[in-house]
């Protein structure tokens, strides 16, 4: 499935759920598969009393591949030209995920047809998380 | 990161895949794959991120009989601490991560990835005090050297940590 420039407007947006009641075992998933290690995501007894956290948190990564995988259910896959995001909270365990985005502008580009979206990502409490961009291709 | 070789394979991209909790074929299925428009299982879009495994100096990675700053008997493997700055641990925080895909990498594709250093700046935070920003790019191109994804990432570092204990 692609979205098609003849069927979407600016405006237009999708959301969903990316995550629910995240898990400390997902955490471990995805250092085990990124390779990132980092004990912040996976070593409670480290990040509590070293770095002084209350609890191990999600990598930031994992937000943006779980927010990626809401952007590519609705453009379609391999279509994104860009996707950039700011990490704006934390991200801790036990958290449910809302991941949402909305047309901003549709244009042409090299003779192809690009929208930009812009994304966001909420926590259960309405709290941003992830603040972005993407752009995708469409069909015509 | 520099990475001399970062193979794209289906089982890093099957097991990648699950752990954003992405369901979708064509990151699973290789005979799906064959009937999309990129012809073959391909990467997610954050993928690239995972040549951190294939990076041999990623500092985030516990190595073979050196000491790990992760806890073990005690909260942190480390023997000696080592300097104190930079509250938060563990190389600080991810700030920011763009990338601008020229391609679609896929499955049989073989990246290197090159670091070019960015820009570097500091604010006042209003949690973590000081906040110590710096960039970098990397650049992964594939087997004929066509560039494929670049990726700018933004580091923080924090004078103390950005959420506090209750």
């Amino acid at each position: 499935m692609t979205l098609k420039a003849s069927e979407v407007k600016v405006g237009d947006s999708y959301e969903e759920q990316v995550c629910d009641n995240l898990s400390r075992t997902q955490i471990v998933m995805y250092a085990g598969t990124s390779g990132d290690y980092n004990p912040l995501h996976s070593d409670e007894i480290f990040t509590k009393e070293v770095a002084g956290y209350p609890s191990v948190f999600a990598h930031g990564m994992l937000s943006m591949g779980m927010t990626g995988r809401m952007l590519t259910n609705y453009v379609g896959d391999g279509r994104l030209t860009y996707y950039g995001v700011r990490f704006t909270s934390q991200v801790f365990p036990g958290a449910t995920l809302t991941a949402k985005a909305t047309i901003t502008e549709i244009r042409e580009e090299n003779g192809e047809t690009i929208a930009d979206l812009e994304v966001s990502t909420t926590d259960e409490e309405g709290v941003e998380v992830i603040k972005g961009k993407a752009s995708a291709r469409l069909d015509p | 990161m520099a990475v001399g070789k970062f193979p794209i394979e289906a089982s890093h991209v099957m097991m990648f895949a699950r752990s954003i909790g992405d369901a979708n074929d064509i990151y699973y299925d290789e005979e799906y794959a064959k009937g999309t428009e990129s012809g073959a299982i391909i990467a997610p879009p954050t993928f690239v991120q995972a040549s951190a495994q294939f990076d041999p100096d990623y500092f985030l990675r516990p190595k073979i009989g050196e000491e790990w700053f992760g806890s073990a008997k005690g909260p942190t493997g480390i023997t000696k601490k080592k300097e104190g700055g930079g509250g938060g641990g563990g190389g600080g925080l991810h700030a920011e991560q763009h990338y601008v895909y020229h391609r679609t990498p896929k499955v049989g594709d073989v990246l290197t990835a090159e670091v070019k250093p960015g820009k570097s700046w500091e604010k006042e935070g209003r949690r973590g005090g000081k906040l110590m920003f710096s960039e970098t790019v990397t650049e992964y191109r594939d087997q004929n050297g066509e560039l494929v994804v670049t990726a700018t990432g933004v580091g923080v570092r924090t004078e103390r940590p950005a959420t506090s204990g209750e």
